[in-house]
């Protein structure tokens, strides 16, 4: 099932990629095309977030991972580079449950 | 330096960077569960980092399969806006194209326009797809073997990581009012419908909400 996944949202991927150096250009100039596009990375990752941080499967938790966040905000309003973000907030999980 | 070294060294610095970013996808993809081999060719095959990340998160949160497959191809909606954007400056036909269409993505598209001359334009999009490629792929190797050899990712916290890695691919989206807007709206919506739909199903209800007032809104 994993497999099926993964090939199937890769070959999608690849597929809106090669339709916008493919398609008319005047298809995907639309502007109100243009302005809305952007904002689905935007509403999906700001879920995602949500999600990952207070959720286990369909439970709303409150756990280690609301501090995690809180200072994975702090990395990212000090522009520190991803990985830096990413192991902050997981060493702060560890540290918290190593207490 | 020659202009062409000049695009050779930011390509490389960034290819640099996100190695050390595909480091933590591979972390990612392996503690949500998914084998070496899947992981290395989700970074082989869909070549676009905030999908990746949506796939391996919402099975890592116990999400369906599809959900994140359906996830992972909204997010891809933003390379065909700059597919657009890269066709005349490229063109690219036949094989070339084909080829072309794989290094599609951010970093390539940010390189690419940021250059006046076409041929320089070009070199960038090449130079910066090739490095990040290569170092893609490797940083998520080394990600999914280093996470292999831990036997339970949550003593180092790992699962705190997919939050902080999702958040810092959004905060340079939100440079203005009406993003940050939605970002916040979003992740209140994802909240409220979490406990009524399954995993993965609240993205899909939020991306068609965005959609929708993207097209609606006037101005």
């Amino acid at each position: 099932m994993i497999w099926a996944g993964v090939l199937i949202a890769s070959a999608a991927c690849y597929g809106l990629k090669l339709a916008g150096l493919s398609l008319p250009e005047s298809w995907l100039r639309d502007a109100r095309l243009q302005r809305t596009v952007p904002l689905i990375p935007v509403a999906l990752l700001a879920a995602l977030v949500a999600i990952q941080t207070f959720s286990t499967g369909q439970h709303l938790v409150l756990d280690v991972r609301v501090v995690s966040l809180g200072v994975a905000i702090i990395a990212v309003a000090l522009r520190a580079p991803f990985l830096v973000v990413v192991v902050a907030a997981s060493a702060t999980a560890a540290l918290i449950r190593l207490i | 330096m020659s202009p062409e070294r000049a695009i050779l060294r930011d390509a490389l610095g960034i290819a640099i960077a996100s190695g050390a970013y595909a480091i933590s996808f591979g972390a990612i993809s392996t503690a949500a569960g998914l084998s070496l081999l899947q992981t290395c060719a989700l970074s082989v095959l869909m070549f676009t980092g905030a999908s990746q990340f949506a796939l391996v998160g919402v099975i890592g949160a116990g999400g369906s399969v599809w959900a994140g497959a359906a996830t992972a191809a909204l997010l891809g909606s933003r390379n065909a806006l700059y597919g657009v954007r890269l066709s005349t400056l490229l063109g690219v036909r036949g094989a070339r194209r084909v080829a072309a269409a794989h290094f599609v993505i951010d970093e390539t598209t940010a390189m690419a326009i940021a250059r006046d001359d076409p041929r320089q334009s070009r070199y960038a999009f090449w130079a910066t797809g090739f490095a990040l490629f290569v170092f893609w792929n490797v940083g998520t190797l080394i990600g999914a073997l280093a996470t292999q050899a831990i036997p339970n990712p949550k003593v180092f916290g790992l699962d705190a990581a997919p939050p902080a890695a999702f958040l810092a691919l959004l905060a340079p989206r939100l440079r203005s009012r009406e993003p940050l807007a939605i970002a916040l709206a979003s992740a209140a919506a994802a909240i409220v419908l979490l406990p009524f739909v399954p995993a993965g199903v609240p993205l899909l209800v939020i991306a068609v909400l965005v959609a929708l007032y993207g097209v609606m809104r006037r101005r």
